[in-house]
């Protein structure tokens, strides 16, 4: 038992907790302290208390992370999130796998944003760091795990719970040391590297976003109404780089490890995330507004508070239990909804309150908006977008107004409509297509002054002409439908009138690029969009014209294919074969057969039983030791077109006792589409399939017969000292036959033993049969007649192996990788730009 | 009236309408009986029914049928009012489906059969357990 460690974390939470509660204090105090050197010491102080903060912060993270590290099952953070065999990179994943954990990665990013802020903004260092104090003290508070005595009121979930306190299992009433030898695993979702790094971007992206906002706080208490705005807008197109990529790396990790046969599924966890974005996307656009045009500033206000709100919203939407039935991986409720609840009520009504009271000193323009202002136009967009974020919230929050108008005695049951993916899609279409043409429009006036006399020229022409262009287009790839269509022209509008915003911005100074090169990555992301998920066809249908059940009406479309072992299926275009299950060697990265690979003790190790060649290349000799993963099976599944292979696909089934059947799909990644295959049912191997009755023949040596319609031949039968790595001693005798069969592809080895036990005294046989997995085959060595030299076999058959697969093709998918890249790429340029002028 | 607030309204407006088609596209979670009544009346849309899978009494799941190619399967699911209802799925059977605790349906009927169109399984071992493995 390392119970120091742990005492030792749990000292380094409530450390961390009474150190934000301490700092917020300090700096409040700083804030209201009239006197400049009684404020100048208040300060210093609270930089002390942040400083402890951020080393209690680190002091946490240290004591979980050698937790797990060292596998100290005895705790149930380890316990549950980890295994011994989980590799190096992965132990990283565990960490903010459970909810304490992620809650302490949020922590970690936003105390190093207070150490960048203490040290550059010195004159919002009292509010902004108030407001960082009060946060991390609310966090901290989630991981407290204290009981209040009297009241018995949990505050918080420790991740330093020890596994016997943790669970009511009964041998801890037994054995109270008793220390588990391995934990249950990482969920084997996220043993993935796009696991590793995606839950650390949206972290630092949701403590970014509490930047803007403290700024915006510090604005309002200081009365500074809108000198705020400078520091506060690098840090919001900080917030809109990190939160973006973030979202989207976690919709590329779907796309290539959930068998969903997609990016963006619309869950609630995902809208989460997503309607704090645009909303973002929205304060920002504002916040650059207001600094040339100098109006909107309420709602800059208004957007940049916004944002954290939403956040605290989706965090509390996502930890508290509240999506259960409506989401397929919303985290477990850890009785945090009243705390998570109290942390968004505060933020709002303070935010909210302070606001009311300040309203009417916030300086606003009582001028008229012209028609022909770039102001006119950017509202018109942040309009549309925020109506955008609002479609996605009012659908995804169905289950807090469920349970909100449950409190009050009214039963309400309305539950996200059925088909989600296209009732998001319709309507976020459309708002798609007005954003993408506002912001083509914005470009023009935000560049050039455009009145009634040169409007032909700047923009009836280049709407003109972005029509034409899409007709070709829409021409060239078919895209006969209406919205598509027009999908497509505000995608060429977008990237058409930003790439000539670009050039112009580029000659004259390439640091002010940023917007434009952002505006063409939206573009092209749209378009890919539109391609991948408008015209993503399923490509595995089922020609064979069998009728599944005579009770249904209706005809369905049938949409997987089933596979038998080494027998070609057509699939549209191409011809598919699958080869059999293989393992992946976990250091060598390439796979072998099951059958050429034998069990040992260890199941993370195996023993090949011939040599082991890949492309000619020689990986194993006999009886090496081959060291594999047993939880992941892979597919070889040959793919061929017009005769010739184009590939071979490896789909992967994970199989985790305690966390379930996962299936990964293997793409085969061409320029203009992805092939997208992926099991959709694995045969279930540990349920005992049908043999047949056994069938006997005699044979002589050299003979041939017939397996399973195989060709066989019984090749030597010899007496062997060991029966499965055993010495069978002197008192048994054992007899080994080899019989070589010939599978469509190779050669398959099958040495069945009969063995006399007690061979002297009172003998007795036993049968030790093998089997031929991929040729669906048993064979045991039944009888051995030495007068005649012929040996009686016994065989079985069983139906062969299957696999049924799902596949589809997603047309110019990269195309939305790239606008992603240039997005990202556009936002570092302008977020380097307003670092600089700040 | 100025420009600003003719597009204040504008927004409300399409807030609202925003509000009103998601309303009348909202699916529900119901029951068995309900969405059998739904169905007799002429409602065709698909909605949400919570249950778990019918077990025998020594807690093997029964009335689980595969079609003969796996393609597609069917089961008896038992609604939190307790009434079993035979439901089919035109995919192949999801893994892990028998280790579900809950299963959520979404679909509709057709006659006595319940056609689920997408199932969500909440497997609560998948994430949280209270017993050890193994011992």
């Amino acid at each position: 038992m390392h119970l120091l460690i742990g005492n030792l974390g749990h000292f380094f939470v409530i450390a961390s907790f009474v150190t934000a509660l301490f700092t917020f204090f300090i700096y409040v105090k700083a804030v209201r302290s009239q006197d400049l050197v009684e404020q100048k010491q208040w300060l210093e102080n609270g930089r002390v208390g942040f400083y402890l903060h951020t080393f209690s912060v680190l002091g946490i993270i240290f004591a979980l992370f050698s937790i797990i590290y060292n596998h100290y099952f005895e705790y149930h953070y380890a316990y549950s999130h980890s295994s011994l065999h989980l590799p190096g990179q992965y132990m990283v994943s565990c960490f903010w796998e459970g909810q304490e954990g992620s809650f302490l990665l949020w922590m970690f990013w936003q105390a190093i944003l207070g150490l960048i802020l203490i040290r550059t903004q010195k004159t919002w260092e009292g509010p902004v760091m108030s407001v960082f104090a009060l946060v991390q003290a609310f966090l901290t508070s989630m991981i407290l795990g204290v009981v209040i005595p009297g009241l018995e009121l949990k505050i918080g979930s420790s991740p330093f719970v020890l596994l016997r306190d943790a669970m009511s299992d009964s041998i801890f009433i037994s054995n109270p040391e008793f220390i588990p030898a391995d934990g249950k695993g990482l969920n084997p979702l996220l043993q993935n590297y796009w696991m590793v790094i995606h839950p650390p971007t949206l972290f630092l992206g949701f403590a970014v976003t509490l930047v803007p906002f403290s700024f915006c706080i510090a604005g309002l208490w200081y009365k500074k109404y809108f000198e705020w705005i400078k520091p506060a807008l690098p840090w919001g197109l900080f917030a809109g780089v990190v939160l973006g990529v973030g979202i989207l790396m976690g919709g590329y990790w779907a796309y290539e490890t959930l068998s969903f046969g997609g990016y963006w599924n619309w869950d609630p966890v995902e809208n989460a995330v997503y309607v704090p974005w645009l909303i973002l996307i929205a304060a920002i656009h504002v916040m650059m507004l207001y600094k040339t045009t100098k109006s909107g500033l309420r709602i800059s206000m208004v957007l940049a508070i916004s944002v954290f709100i939403l956040i605290l919203y989706s965090t509390f939407l996502t930890r508290s239990g509240i999506l259960g039935e409506a989401s397929v991986h919303s985290f477990t409720d850890l009785g945090l909804s009243g705390q998570l609840l109290i942390y968004l009520f505060v933020f709002t009504v303070g935010a909210i309150a302070l606001m009311a009271v300040r309203w009417k000193e916030i300086p606003s323009t009582e001028k008229e908006i012209a028609t022909w202002s770039k102001e006119f136009w950017i509202f018109l967009g942040i309009a549309t977008l925020c109506l955008m974020g609002f479609q996605v919230l009012v659908p995804t929050s169905f289950p807090v107004w469920n349970k909100f108008v449950g409190m009050f005695g009214v039963s309400s049951n309305i539950a996200t409509p059925a088909n989600q993916v296209e009732f998001y899609s319709r309507l976020q279409l459309w708002f798609a297509v007005v954003v993408a043409f506002l912001s083509g429009m914005a470009q023009f006036f935000w560049w050039k002054r455009i009145d009634g006399t040169n409007w032909k020229k700047e923009i009836l022409l280049p709407v003109l002409l972005s029509l034409l262009v899409s007709l070709i287009i829409i021409n060239i790839f078919s895209i006969y439908t209406v919205t598509f269509g027009i999908l497509m022209w505000a995608g060429v509008f977008i990237i058409g009138s930003n790439l000539r915003v670009l050039i112009l911005s580029f000659r004259k100074n390439p640091s002010i690029s940023g917007g434009g090169i952002t505006h063409v990555g939206v573009g092209l992301m749209l378009i890919g969009i539109l391609f991948s998920s408008g015209y993503s066809k399923i490509v595995s249908l089922n020609n064979t014209g069998l009728l599944i059940s005579k009770q249904m009406s209706t005809d369905f479309n049938r949409e997987n294919l089933l596979l038998f072992i080494n027998q070609p299926q057509n699939m549209g275009d191409y011809e598919l074969e699958f080869l059999g299950e293989r393992y992946e060697a976990s250091d060598k990265n390439i796979y072998i057969k099951k059958h050429e690979l034998e069990f040992t003790d260890d199941p993370y190790k195996m023993v090949a039983k011939t040599d082991i060649a890949v492309n000619n290349k020689n990986y194993f000799k006999t009886a090496d030791t081959v060291l594999i993963n047993p939880e992941n099976t892979f597919y070889e599944i040959a793919l061929r077109k017009d005769g010739s292979e184009e590939t071979i696909l490896y789909p992967r089934v994970q199989m985790n006792p305690s966390m379930g059947t996962l299936s990964s799909p293997d793409i085969m990644r061409g320029v203009s589409k992805d092939l997208y295959t992926h099991v959709s049912a694995p045969m279930d191997k540990n349920v005992e399939p049908e043999w047949s009755k056994l069938e006997e023949i005699r044979v002589k040596i050299g003979q041939q017969f017939f397996v399973n319609d195989y060709v066989a031949v019984l090749t030597d039968v010899r007496p062997v000292k060991s029966v499965a790595g055993f010495e069978i001693g002197d008192e048994n005798v054992a007899a080994q036959a080899t019989i070589t069969i010939k599978g469509e592809h190779s050669d398959y080895i099958a040495k069945p033993i009969f063995l006399i036990r007690d061979a002297l005294s009172n003998a007795s046989v036993a049968y030790l049969p093998e089997e031929v997995a991929d040729l669906g085959a048993k064979i045991t060595l039944v009888n051995i007649h030495p007068n005649e030299q012929e040996f009686t076999l016994g065989i079985n058959t069983r139906q062969k192996d299957w696999v049924i697969i799902k596949a589809m093709e997603k047309p110019f998918i990269n195309i939305l990788w790239l606008g992603t890249g240039l997005l990202a790429i556009g936002f570092g340029v302008a977020m380097v730009r307003r670092f600089k002028e700040m | 009236m100025k420009k600003t607030h003719i597009i204040a309204l504008l927004v409300i407006a399409v807030a609202v309408a925003i509000i009103i088609t998601t309303a009348g596209d909202a699916s529900s979670y119901v029951t068995f009986d309900q969405a059998s009544q739904m169905a007799s009346s002429g409602n065709t849309k698909s909605i949400h029914v919570v249950g778990s899978l019918k077990k025998d009494e020594a807690g093997q799941i029964t009335g689980m049928e595969s079609s003969a190619d796996k393609l597609s399967f069917s089961f008896v699911l038992v609604d939190d009012n307790s009434k079993e209802q035979k439901v089919y799925y035109n995919e192949p059977m999801p893994p892990d489906f028998t280790k579900s605790e809950k299963v959520v349906v979404i679909g509709h009927y057709d006659r006595d059969i319940f056609i689920a169109e997408k199932i969500l399984l909440k497997c609560p071992s998948k994430y949280q357990d209270n017993k050890l493995k193994n011992v």
